[in-house]
């Protein structure tokens, strides 16, 4: 195994009082996908979101591409930058197109001129599919649209690192696939995913691990097979009869 | 089974009694009998108000003559003259007549740079904005109070009318949106005494009104400055209007920064941008367009609120109409009501322009853009 990119040891955080997240514990490896699953409340958001630390963690040790993640840290924009994340609500800009959308970190945060990140940004739109829509802003755009011009805004910062939390579940189910197609092309090409959903289709299909949480600790973790057609502990198989029944 | 075809109706005409003017009217003005009555009441309002202003304002009124012996009809309207022989005092104040140029050219140069600014259409904004807000202010300075490139000195207890009324407005709305903006982002800082610093200064500012500001300013204040140092009086009101004012644009701006959900700061610093470019790129544009009609309101409470400053000696607009009043070759029982319809006149110019413009840009931003993503 290549050296890990991503590094969780006995990370611990609390919401004040609460403990969202026990000892956790996890390795990913350069190109490696993972998906991570389990019931509301389980902590798969705080977790993923302590990777580019949009929530801090009190205790244990995270460390992002040889780079640790604590106070003190300076270069806190260049490793966001590198860690692209697509949330469950797009969380577009309203007030661009979504040219403007795609190249505005680029520019401002890694001072690309317009010219290189608009060529960009439309490579990047092409690859999701949709290059006509480029002038467009987010309030015309269907969901599926939306959410796939948030992975066009996030890869054009050439990240390293993908998160998604949960890209599919506000959208109708005839959108789903045009997203998780292009999920699909992503992990094809190499990229490093970590990505919290429930469908179950996609984890199949590209993961390589998946991983299971409840009550703030990961429970199991398994290559696809091996977790869908024999999870070790109930709780993993009360959860997965529940999603797999619908 | 074998598939059948589908397609749409055609779309019809609606029926002719419910489009154009008769199907409007029906439908807004007589659709039952109390709207009826309460149209055909309206319209019996509004034509005896227009009666009565029309008939002050131009059958009965005076237009012309030379001192008070105009305006003195058996029905007398409106004493127009008087506005006609003041017009100079009204708009300059004491300004020497010589120099009068002086602000007309300040008048000129600043619409002319004003209303391309405003026009979104027009382009060079940037340039513009240089212009009006670097130079323009140098220029009004040098040129209003003279003194240098052989422009004789006018001291600003000379100004006065719309001059005065027009420079404490324009300072006051330049000055308090950005210190607004800047109140409000440190209200929701994380650090505590940034947040504790704002939280006083708009509270202070808000709970006192702004008769007590400018008095403070112009009297208290320099009691406090060492001997010697010493403001000119309109500066300080200058900046007694604007901090005034900016406490109440901070919580204006503040509602719109509550808006913006959670979400977008979360995208803004997940691609990396930082406090400041996210707060000028992502966060103000959308809260700040959110809060136009709350803006605009401010602006105009503080245009009107000008009239203020003649509690420290100062004489905008209002207070130099009135002080025109105790002139015994205009006095006539028409000529206070002529002089405030006048003053009411000019400003409800500025502010209806202003809401004018607030509703235009307000539209204008919304184009499609509106929808939540
Ligand atoms: N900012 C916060 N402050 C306090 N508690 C929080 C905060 N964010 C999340 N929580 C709590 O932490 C727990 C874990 O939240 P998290 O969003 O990580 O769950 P999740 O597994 O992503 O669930 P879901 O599937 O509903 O998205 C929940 O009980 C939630 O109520
Ligand atoms: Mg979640």
């Amino acid at each position: 195994m290549t050296d890990p990119v991503i590094r969780i040891s006995n990370m611990n955080k609390w919401f004040g009082t609460f403990h969202v997240l026990r000892d956790i514990n996890l390795q990913v490896a350069a190109g490696e996908k993972i998906v991570i699953c389990g019931p509301s409340g389980s902590g798969k958001s705080t977790l993923i979101r302590c990777l580019n630390r949009l929530e801090h963690h009190q205790e244990g040790h995270i460390e992002v591409e040889g780079v640790s993640l604590d106070g003190s840290m300076k270069n806190l924009e260049s490793i966001r930058s590198n860690v692209g994340m697509v949330f469950q609500q797009f969380n577009l800009f309203p007030h661009m197109s979504v040219l403007e959308n795609c190249t505005l970190a680029p520019i401002w945060v890694k001072q690309k001129t317009k010219q290189e990140a608009e060529a960009l940004a439309r490579q990047f739109l092409e690859r999701v599919r949709i290059p006509d829509q480029a002038d467009k802003y987010p309030g015309q755009l269907s969901g599926g649209q939306q959410q796939r011009v948030a992975i066009a805004r996030a890869l054009c910062m050439n990240p390293d690192i993908m998160l998604f939390d949960e890209p599919t579940s506000a959208l109708d189910p005839e959108m789903i696939k045009e997203v998780l197609d292009v999920m699909v092309e992503l992990a094809e090409d190499g990229m490093t995913m970590l990505c919290v959903t429930h469908e179950m289709g996609f984890a199949r299909q590209v993961a390589d691990r998946v991983i299971f949480m409840d009550e703030g600790e990961i429970v199991e973790e398994n290559e696809p097979e091996a977790f869908f057609s024999n999870p070790q502990n109930e709780r993993t198989k009360m959860f997965l009869s529940q999603v797999l029944s619908h | 089974m074998s598939a059948q075809t589908w397609s749409p109706k055609p779309a019809r005409p609606a029926p002719a009694n419910t489009v154009g003017f008769v199907g409007w009217a029906r439908e807004n003005l007589f659709a039952t009998k109390l709207d009826t009555a309460l149209t055909l009441l309206c319209v019996t309002l509004i034509v005896y108000t227009l009666e009565v202003v029309f008939g002050w304002a131009i059958i009965d009124a005076s237009f012309s003559g030379e001192d008070r012996k105009a305006c003195l009809k058996q029905v007398q309207g409106a004493c127009w003259p008087f506005i006609d022989a003041k017009l100079g005092q009204f708009i300059y104040g004491r300004y020497p007549e010589m120099e009068r140029w002086r602000v007309d050219w300040v008048f000129a140069i600043g619409a002319l740079g004003l209303v391309p600014l405003l026009m979104p259409k027009v382009g060079w904004k940037r340039a513009n904005v240089i212009f009006m807000l670097g130079f323009y202010p140098l220029f009004c300075f040098f040129m209003l109070t003279g003194g240098v490139f052989g422009l004789t000195p006018v001291d600003t207890t000379d100004w006065g009318g719309l001059l005065v009324t027009l420079v404490v407005a324009i300072t006051g709305i330049v000055g308090s949106l950005p210190l607004g903006i800047l109140l409000a982002l440190g209200r929701r800082s994380e650090l505590p005494i940034v947040r504790a610093l704002c939280v006083a200064f708009i509270e202070i500012f808000r709970g006192v009104p702004l008769i007590t500001v400018l008095f403070m300013a112009s009297v208290m204040l320099p009691l406090f400055l060492p001997d010697g140092v010493n403001f000119d009086k309109l500066v300080r009101c200058l900046i007694g209007v604007a901090l005034f004012s900016s406490a109440y644009m901070a919580e204006v701006v503040r509602g719109g920064l509550q808006a913006i959900p959670k979400g977008q700061y979360e995208a803004a610093a997940a691609l990396g941008l930082g406090y400041w470019k996210t707060t000028r790129l992502i966060i103000l544009p959308q809260a700040l367009k959110l809060v136009i009609p709350g803006i605009v309101n401010t602006f105009i409470g503080l245009f009107k609120d000008t009239t203020l400053v003649l509690i420290v000696g100062l004489f905008d607009l209002l207070g130099i109409v009135q002080l025109h009043f105790t002139d015994s070759s205009w006095a006539t029982p028409e000529t206070h009501i002529t002089g405030y319809a006048f003053a009411a006149f000019v400003f409800w110019v500025f502010c209806f322009a202003m809401s004018r413009y607030s509703i235009f840009m307000e539209n204008h931003l919304s184009t499609d853009r509106d929808k939540e993503s």
